[in-house]
């Protein structure tokens, strides 16, 4: 397995900018994820990776070497494809041994390497079967067994799962996240599913527009967006982000939302930055489950605002409120077991600890 | 398939009333039946004709309707055809026409297909500058006809030492066929899974593997195509054969050309029958046995291009 440098990477169709500067390194071993909405440039950048379009700038280095110039055969990188691009004329065993095949690998060692592969994914009854006669989760096992045969240095899965169906999609996560572990691989997985890419990453990388946002741990992703659009994107029901004016009174900031049929304030998280921003404006995030239903005999001390429920949907787990707060659709999630209806009013308690500023103008995390 | 639909839901109503509606149902069918009949036997007639009486003595062709089957069976026509009728001044039948047709058409249909799909791969899996243009050129080749380049061909065969020989034939007809296999074979791979080709080339495949082992093995509906649209045009055509090539080479059709319009002697109808039939039997063959390949192969191309 080995390391990848991406540094500086830009890629440009005639006047239009499909990446810009992008600079990722992705240690050895690790599960990296490139999220972003379709358009993002995630799947070119894919391609630049592979060496299937070369960069208009930058440099990529393989194991510290340099493979910007290098054809896709020679970086000896595999890919999993979103249509498993499996070949329909071989069988499943031939489609494992091709790329040992265009590699000039003797016969035995293919044989024995299609398998151990077959083996370790549980397709050794499919192995004189053509594509079209499997499954679509059995050609997803034979395109990764096909990935795995040649022992690359670096595995490329390109929405490996969104073909599947939900349940089987959530078993292949789970294998693929235990054959990530045994092999120790270094992978780049492209998805714009966040719930995979947030169980898989060791790292994530958030793309928008060609711009690399945010590169950091599921955690950091989560809990410390760097900006509006990470916050948006990564978790659902998303992060509720209202417009609010910090203010001071007797020494301690506030936030202050005056959008919405009822203004209220909260006290604003413990940050130093913060403080610089008296008087301006900022966005206010707040995680649907930083929000959680207040004991009505509650004073209406800090942190509680009182709010009507629009819409209650469970989803079994937990439900889902929508409130009539600062203006736009808000929504907590809450206990499965929450007496609320449609029209009611109730009081909420905001954990404040878990809320995070973003600077109203240029909408990056405040601290 | 709504024909289908139809059919199962018959409303219930009395005996007299289920008839006529099986009649109405009917009805368009029988006239579709008899046109189509009426259809066939006016394609089939020539055939007849030639067939029934490439078995007649000439006398009796003379003598008794075209139409009639032969009274006095004889193959004497088709051995004369074949083998012993006089054609220009030597009386060697189409036989060795036949030798010459075959010499020119399976190398000029097999490297004009390969050619074709190595310019289809390469205008649709690699954008480079100018493709459309190139591609738009050799589009456009498909609408020359062939009297304009004759004099300019004539030279280049000059040139290159091949006037007057098989060989000659094979690259004017390779050339020509160039417009049409690249169309069939550009069509077919515009619609080929662009992530089958990005997978052959990172699993180690060349430039040549991606289309040996990868959009060859999985062409077999257009390659079927054009292997009998230049199969046909090739064996059937004339003014190339006739303009290139001299008594060594002569294809068929100059070969039958010559025999039927020999200016001395008697017409001897029965051999020329004949003759045609053994001309115009090689596609006949492929055509029955590729046919629906073809129709299969049309509809590939076209759905998806």
């Amino acid at each position: 397995m080995a390391s990848l440098d991406i540094v500086n990477v830009h890629k440009r169709y005639g006047s239009v900018d499909i990446l810009r500067d992008i600079s990722i390194d992705i240690q050895d071993g690790e599960f990296l994820v490139l999220v972003g909405p379709s358009g993002c440039g995630k799947s070119t950048l894919m391609n630049i990776i592979a060496g299937l379009e070369p960069p208009t700038q930058g440099v990529l280095r393989l194991d510290g070497q340099d493979i910007t110039q290098a054809t896709p055969a020679e970086r000896n990188i595999s890919m999993v494809f979103q249509s498993y691009a499996l070949y329909p004329h071989m069988t499943v065993a031939q489609n494992i041994e091709f790329p040992l095949r265009m590699r000039k690998v003797e016969k035995s060692v293919r044989a024995e390497r299609v398998r151990a592969v077959s083996r370790l994914l549980q397709i050794e009854h499919l192995l004189a079967r053509k594509p079209r006669q499997l499954s679509g989760g059995q050609r997803q096992r034979v395109a990764i067994g096909r990935a795995l045969a040649r022992e690359p240095r670096l595995y490329l899965l390109d929405e490996p799962l969104s073909n599947l169906d939900a349940q089987l999609r959530a078993d292949m996560r789970t294998e693929i996240k235990r054959l990530h572990q045994r092999l120790q691989a270094t992978i780049v997985y492209v998805t714009h599913d966040q719930i995979e890419a947030m169980t898989l990453a060791t790292r994530i990388a958030v793309m928008n527009g060609g711009v690399l946002q945010q590169l950091g741990t599921p955690d950091d992703v989560y809990y410390r967006p760097a900006n509006t659009f990470v916050a948006r994107f990564v978790g659902a029901p998303r992060m509720n982000l209202i417009r609010a004016r910090v203010a001071l009174r007797a020494g301690q900031a506030r936030l202050e939302f005056a959008d919405g049929a009822r203004p209220f304030s909260l006290p604003a998280p413990a940050c130093a930055a913060l403080r610089a921003y008296e008087g301006a404006e900022v966005i206010a995030g707040i995680r649907p489950e930083a929000v959680r239903l207040a004991d009505p005999q509650d004073a209406a001390e800090d942190g509680a605002i009182d709010a009507g429920v629009d819409v209650v949907e469970p989803t079994g787990a937990d439900t889902l409120v929508s409130l009539d707060l600062g203006g736009g659709g808000f929504t907590a999630r809450l206990a499965p077991d929450v007496r609320l209806a449609s029209g009611l009013r109730a009081r909420f308690r905001i954990d404040t600890s878990r809320l995070i500023c973003f600077d109203g103008r240029t909408e990056t995390r405040i601290g | 398939m709504d024909k289908a639909i139809a059919r199962v839901s018959p409303p219930a109503r009395g005996e007299t009333g289920r008839l006529g509606l099986q009649w109405s149902r009917a009805a368009p069918r029988v006239v579709l039946y008899l046109l189509l009949a009426a259809g066939a036997l006016l394609f089939l007639a020539p055939v007849y004709v030639m067939l029934v009486n490439s078995f007649k003595p000439l006398a009796e062709i003379r003598g008794a309707s075209l139409l009639a089957l032969p009274s006095d069976w004889t193959i004497d026509p088709w051995i004369a055809a074949w083998a012993t009728a006089k054609i220009g001044v030597q009386a060697t039948g189409l036989r060795p026409y036949f030798a010459n047709s075959f010499l020119l058409v399976i190398p000029a249909v097999a490297l004009s297909t390969l050619i074709g799909a190595l310019n289809g791969y390469i205008l649709t899996q690699f954008r480079f500058r100018g493709a459309n243009l190139m591609y738009a050129a050799l589009l456009f080749s498909v609408f020359i006809p062939f009297q304009i380049v004759l004099i300019p061909m004539a030279k280049t065969l000059g040139w290159l030492g091949l006037a007057g020989t098989v060989k000659g034939l094979i690259f004017v007809h390779t050339v020509y066929g160039l417009g049409f296999t690249t169309l069939f074979f550009r069509n077919y791979y515009a619609a080929f899974p662009v992530e089958l080709v990005k997978s052959a080339r990172m699993d180690g495949a060349g430039f040549f593997g991606v289309l040996r082992h990868v959009l060859l093995p999985n062409s077999a509906p257009i390659v079927i195509v054009t292997v009998i649209w230049q199969f046909t045009s090739i064996w059937n055509e004339f003014l190339f054969g006739a303009s290139f090539s001299d008594f060594s080479s002569f294809p068929l059709t100059v070969g039958l050309n010559n025999l039927v319009n020999s200016s001395t002697g008697v017409k001897e109808y029965n051999v020329h029958f004949a003759g045609a039939f053994i001309a115009a039997l090689p596609t006949l063959v492929v055509y029955v046995v590729s046919g629906k390949y073809f129709v299969r192969g049309l509809m590939a191309g076209s759905v998806k291009g």
